[in-house]
């Protein structure tokens, strides 16, 4: 088995009285996409600033890139690069500066030119940092932490804040930095942006790790019943025996109206003979779904108290 | 050689930033170079007797160089570090390769050299318009007292960042500690026309101090080498205080 980028055992801080991570155990191989889910206070942003060398550990075994972050050394900090919840630029300086002044701080930058290319920010290089777009500064944000040309990259709810199209594009700039060999660890609150970036994905809730697995099989996604729903047709009361199609359905009180739901183990199977009952009735199914549990679905589940 | 390169790297941006601040440009160049205007315009050329009859507005030519260093080391830098801090851009340093100390000494190097532009620029002001000799056979006297001064009023900026709560806060905190003490020290009202005991009062302080050193080693009444030990002396001390706290209590991180 080749050697994680991060492994962490039982992982612990607290802040006075508060526990922020309670017990975390991670691991995350090298060229992938590590995503942190977790609710507000959950100790994403804890674990991640552990990783990244900024606060110590009161418990537990952490390694990132074979060395023990509280012992960080100028070496591995060359490795590394890093962005923290809160955009941080010199305002006063150019798009074109900010990097350039940041890849003074390293032994072999990337050149300016290529992260500018990488973060979509060619020809707006001689902008000053403060006057840029939201979306715009946070990706100069990102252009800064990997003008080192680090292995590891930290990213700290990256794309919060952006409009979706800037969010779009966030994402195919960060699975671009995979395909360049880099292994990529984030958190976000946005499950759309787990889905499409991450080749594994844990959730944290409350300091713990309580779900850690691709995306599509995350909380046993892939077993879980899918969900066909349509709204009740007029004058239909499946109270009668709770069934339509002999199939058993749940009453849903829908935004339009209310809804049949069906939580399908065989969808194929129970569609036909949903489809051909209606046919046969002369029923318009409404506001036809089908749906498999999403990832925010099952997200749900898992931090639900 | 590479820890210099280091420090000339983060000095140059530095730099940068500093000239593209209005705030900065205003308060730490335009603003001491109107007091000097203004004081030696109004209080004139009448001599000073109590200081070796030194017209009023030479006077002012190393009063005003006091205020200006004070005002670009330990104002400036503290205000620059505090707005550093709070935007994290010291949290993202730290993340970095480079030596912590770095960004910290690019910021010092900086004020320094803002002092001694400034240093020269109210000489050659006082010298054109006011008839304020340059006091070249005392140039040691003057070296020596700018550098403790710098060096000590740096330390002290540094140290004054532990109590600043955010960016907004630090002009308005830094000019409440030095306002008072540029009245009290001689720097906007002759001293001749102080109370003794206001001085000594102020005498408790630092900016008096450098004051008295570089008035000596500035003024065309002084006679000697210009040296005033007991008064660099003080200054050192504070100097060296601030750079305890400043070990002791600086902070990295924006306040969450």
């Amino acid at each position: 088995m080749p050697e994680p980028v991060i492994a962490i055992e039982g992982l612990r801080k607290s802040y006075g009285e508060v526990e922020a991570v309670r017990g975390v155990d991670l691991r995350v191989e090298r060229e992938e996409i590590y995503a942190v889910l977790g609710p507000n206070g959950a100790g994403k942003t804890t674990t991640l600033e552990i990783l990244e060398g900024y606060i110590t550990r009161d418990a537990g075994k952490v390694e990132v890139l074979g060395l023990d972050p509280a012992k960080a050394t100028p070496d591995w900090r060359q490795q590394i690069g890093i962005v923290l919840q809160e955009t941080a630029l010199e305002t006063l300086l150019s798009v074109r500066e900010s990097l350039e002044m940041y890849a003074g701080y390293y032994d072999s930058p990337r050149p300016v030119d290529e992260v500018l290319d990488l973060v979509g920010l060619t020809g707006k290089e001689d902008a000053r940092a403060g006057r840029l777009s939201g979306g715009q500064k946070r990706r100069l944000d990102v252009g800064i932490a990997l003008v080192g040309d680090p292995d590891l990259l930290f990213l700290d709810e990256p794309t919060t804040g952006f409009d979706p199209e800037a969010r779009r594009q966030a994402w195919q700039m960060i699975a671009g930095l995979r395909d360049i060999g880099k292994t990529v660890m984030l958190t976000t609150h946005y499950m759309e942006e787990a889905q499409f970036l991450a080749d594994r994905v844990a959730v944290i809730n409350r300091g713990v790790v309580v779900a850690d697995d691709a995306p599509d099989k995350l909380g046993d996604r892939e077993n879980l019943p899918t969900r066909i729903s349509f709204h009740l047709p007029p004058g239909f009361d499946p109270a009668a025996d709770g069934r339509v199609a002999g199939i058993p359905v749940a009453v849903e009180a829908g935004e339009e109206a209310p809804s049949a739901v069906i939580e399908s183990e065989s969808p194929t199977a129970d569609l036909n003979r949903l489809t051909e009952w209606a046919m046969a009735e002369g029923v318009e199914l409404v506001g036809l779904e089908v749906k498999r549990p999403s990832l925010e679905d099952v997200y749900l589940k898992l931090t639900a108290s | 050689m590479s820890a210099l390169k280091l420090v000339l790297h983060e000095f140059r941006f530095t730099q940068k930033v500093f000239w593209r601040n209005p705030a900065s440009v205003f308060f730490t160049v335009l603003l001491p170079l109107m007091f000097l205007l203004i004081f030696a315009t109004i209080f004139g050329n009448d001599p000073i007797a109590t200081l070796g009859n030194v017209p009023t507005s030479t006077y002012y030519v190393p009063a005003i160089v006091t205020l200006a260093v004070v005002s670009a080391t330990m104002v400036s830098l503290c205000v620059n570090l505090v707005s550093a801090r709070e935007a994290g851009l010291l949290k993202r340093g730290r993340g970095t390769p480079q030596p912590p100390w770095v960004f910290i000494a690019g910021r010092i190097s900086n004020s320094i050299v803002i002092s001694v532009v400034m240093v020269a620029v109210i000489s050659v002001i006082g010298r054109i318009l006011y008839g304020a000799p340059i006091p070249w056979e005392r140039l040691p006297a003057v070296g020596v007292t700018l550098v403790v001064g710098a060096a000590a009023f740096c330390c002290l900026g540094i140290a004054l960042t532990a109590i600043i709560p955010s960016r907004d806060a630090a002009p308005a905190i830094t000019n409440v500690i030095t306002l008072p003490l540029y009245f009290l020290s001689g720097i906007f009202i002759p001293e001749n026309e102080i109370p003794e005991g206001v001085l000594s009062f102020a005498g408790l302080f630092p900016i008096r101090h450098f004051f008295e050193a570089f008035f000596t080693a500035y003024s065309p009444s002084t006679t000697g080498a210009g040296f005033e030990w007991f008064n660099l002396l003080v200054v050192a001390a504070w100097g060296a205080v601030g750079l305890l706290l400043a070990i002791r209590f600086f902070r990295w991180t924006p306040r969450t």
